[in-house]
């Protein structure tokens, strides 16, 4: 008996719309908002303001609508459900959009994947590097960042750095690419003072601001004074890093603003590179290729400027460094003999796994040096 | 003495107010006054939002005309607002039950998390059997943890008179951390390696959706049991003696109602609906039981069942209200590039105006009833 109302609201509101929209609403399906354009769907789990993983995609995007004859639709907070199915759905069937960028990782399966079998003229490219040739379907793929040596070199700063030898590290849950970051962070560190450990929190979730904070606190009060994160927002964890007078290291984007004072740098992603590079493909009417991936040396990683802190030295370790993972793609963070914190060696003698290596992909381990457990 | 106390007590916990003789009109009167009072709050919600819209420099009429638009302006847009309304008649439902004996039950997300849990973990483990059966065992499996979830709330109510909204959200926290326990640990699937999942209950198994529509078998589901659940609270005798604890609980304890009883009763009811939402996540959508499960939709229905009165026949317009403003949501984001955030605020707007007009009901003697005073 309820529904009554809804009928009047309905019609209340068809009757607003009426006066303004004639010409653009209708009822049709058709697609006709930016039909000379180039439409492209950006879909975000999180705010795009969140100086996390979410902004490091959006100002992707800020580069892509500068391209002339590309309209780009960006929705936030999305979450991995059937909701982001049927903001595919909508950006294709209400605004004509021709390619997707689903970035959250949840999103491809089953998500995009049924959203592609239904619309295979609309190509799809998601974020996270799980396509697979002659699984999936062609008119969707995946580009995929490899961000551990970024930091690595965050590691070789925050060691520089920190006095009490003591690093911290707040991260989400321990899966693969978590962990490479972690072991990467403290294999940096280590490359300066094999004696310098770093202590791990799972904070269980992506995005949890208030256990963030706590896990900070927490860290902060045990003497660590190097802070850095692998979380979706990193703003809480800078912004009370900086309140407790110590240093931290960014990670998705850059946090530097939030911590002026106590920022050395951070590894960051670059989307902007590979977003271009789609978008002037699929310009040019060219097909798009599947799968994309690259790091530090193709430029879909970047490190942020050095903050106030980092000292000389610091800078000319990690710039040469740097300098030598830029120039030679099979340079080696992961390097035998390397035992786990548990005291099993997980890579053995004379065995090196570049970033792209295989093996990395199934990390379940913390490297020797990590204080914390998986689990 | 106590006879007459139970029998007025009694009829005020029903709420309707004797009609007087010969007043044939009032029946209409008074389903007159259900419907305008909400319709005038919706309008005041919507004059406030346009206030708040001229504030921000957009245009009220383009808002309206695309949350018409991308809401219920199409087919394409009405199945996407319907789709999303689905799972919230379920967990609205984990709300309106126990709110007929005076409960506020507040953890449906935990049910639904447990529940789709149980199912996804049935389903894989039985995947190579007849789909039909094992849709039956998975839809099973999640009704009766989701029961058990908040039927534990309901015992410790009605057996160790601890506060039933505080049990049951803390026993929802308590629930998503067993569930990413688990999903993470012991029921994890290997392959599922940046996304921890339990193993696959098989394609054979999905729910597809309905026929001729993009829309999957839980709005089916969902609206059979509002509907269901009206009827037992309205017209059977057992729903009639929900409403009697409800109203008094000394009453219902003088006429031999097992209060105690009920009480568990309804609380384990609502929890199957929303371990049922749950089973149809997973069945339905993600095909295994992972962290998207925990999506928010046993909150949501909190707000559902509120702005329906915990009618469970009102969750239905409620629903499809709320559906139609998150389906249009991502249109506003794109079209006049307004936070997400902007469709909250219109949320809240009607939120505490439906609220707000509780207090309308009965105060306008044209709808009361009319000759003896």
């Amino acid at each position: 008996m309820r529904d009554q109302h809804l009928v009047s609201r309905r019609t209340l509101l068809q009757g607003m719309a009426a006066g303004t929209a004639v010409a653009t609403t209708g009822l049709g399906t058709s697609r006709p908002a930016f039909a000379k354009d180039l439409v492209v769907g950006f879909i975000y789990v999180g705010p795009k303001d969140d100086y996390g993983y979410n902004q490091a995609h959006a100002e992707g995007a800020t580069i892509i609508k500068k391209i002339p004859g590309v309209t780009v639709l960006e929705e936030e907070k999305v979450p991995e459900t059937l909701d982001v199915q049927k903001t595919m759905e909508s950006m294709i069937e209400l605004d004509g959009a021709s390619l997707i960028f689903p970035t959250s990782f949840g999103y491809f399966d089953p998500h995009m994947l049924k959203v592609a079998a239904k619309y295979p003229d609309v190509q799809f490219r998601h974020c996270g590097g799980l396509w697979t040739e002659g699984k999936h379907p062609k008119n969707t793929g995946s580009y995929f960042g490899y961000i551990g040596r970024a930091q690595y070199l965050s590691g070789i700063v925050a060691a520089h750095t920190s006095k009490t030898k003591k690093l911290g590290f707040i991260a989400a849950k321990p899966i693969p690419q978590v962990l490479i970051n972690v072991n990467s962070f403290a294999l940096g560190a280590k490359s300066v003072d094999p004696t310098i450990t770093t202590q791990v929190i799972f904070t269980g979730d992506w995005s949890l601001p208030v256990k963030e904070a706590e896990a900070t606190n927490s860290l902060a009060d045990q003497g660590v004074d190097v802070i850095t994160c692998h979380v979706d927002g990193p703003k809480v964890i800078m912004e009370t890093a900086e309140r407790r007078g110590i240093f931290c290291t960014g990670y998705h984007a850059d946090q530097s603003k939030l911590a002026p004072k106590g920022y050395l740098t951070g590894a960051e992603w670059n989307w902007s590179k590979v977003y271009e590079a789609f978008v002037t493909e699929a310009q040019a009417g060219k097909p798009l290729p599947n799968f994309v991936r690259g790091g530090l040396s193709d430029g879909f990683v970047k490190t942020s400027a050095y903050g106030p802190a980092v000292s000389e030295e610091a800078r000319k370790q990690a710039d040469s460094v740097k300098a030598e993972m830029i120039k030679s793609p099979d340079y080696a963070v992961f390097k035998g003999p390397l035992k786990s914190n548990i005291g099993k060696e997980v890579i053995p003698a004379g065995k090196s796994y570049p970033e792209t290596a295989i093996e990395l992909e199934s990390t379940d381990y913390l490297v020797e040096g990590i204080i914390g457990a998986i689990g | 003495m106590t006879i007459a106390m139970s029998s007025e007590a009694a009829s005020k916990a029903t709420a309707q107010p004797k009609q007087p003789a010969g007043d044939w009109g009032y029946p209409f009167r008074r389903l007159l006054e259900q419907l305008l009072v909400p319709v005038a709050a919706l309008l005041i919600a919507a004059t406030g939002f346009a206030i708040f819209l001229v504030f921000l420099g957009t245009s009220p009429l383009d808002f309206a005309s695309l949350v018409w638009r991308g809401a219920f302006g199409s087919w394409f847009s009405f199945q996407n607002t319907l789709q999303r309304a689905a799972p919230l008649l379920l967990t609205a439902l984990c709300v309106a039950l126990p709110a007929q004996l005076g409960l506020v039950v507040i953890g449906g997300e935990g049910a639904v998390v447990l529940g789709g849990l149980a199912a996804a973990v049935i389903g894989a483990s039985l995947s190579a059997l007849f789909p039909p059966l094992v849709i039956l065992a998975m839809a099973v499996s999640g009704a009766l943890v989701g029961a058990f979830w908040i039927g534990l709330t309901g015992w410790l109510r009605a057996y160790r008179g601890i506060n039933e909204t505080i049990a049951s959200l803390l026993l929802a926290y308590i629930a998503l951390a067993v569930f990413n326990h688990l999903v993470e640990g012991p029921l994890r699937d290997p392959a599922s390696l940046n996304k921890p999942s339990t193993l696959p209950i098989g394609e054979a198994n999905m729910l597809g959706s309905l026929p001729g529509m993009n829309i999957h078998p839980g709005l089916v589901l969902g609206l059979v049991a509002c509907i269901g659940f009206w009827i037992v609270i309205q017209r059977t005798s057992f729903g009639f003696a929900w409403r009697v604890t409800g109203g008094n609980l000394r009453t219902a304890l003088l006429q031999g109602l097992p209060a105690n009883r009920l009480i568990v009763i309804a609380c384990a009811l609502g929890g199957a609906c929303a371990g049922l939402a749950g089973m149809i996540e997973v069945a339905a959508v993600h095909g295994s039981a992972n962290a998207s499960l925990a999506a928010g939709y046993g909150y949501a229905g909190i707000l559902i069942a509120f702005l329906a009165r915990q009618s469970p026949l009102g969750a239905i317009p409620m629903a499809i209200l709320l559906g139609g403003i998150s389906a249009a949501g991502g249109l506003v984001q794109r079209r006049l590039g307004l936070p997400d955030a902007t469709v909250l605020v219109l949320q809240g707007f009607i939120f505490v105006s439906i609220l707000a007009s509780e207090t309308i009901y009965g105060r306008f003697r044209w709808f009361q009833p009319r000759g003896t005073a």
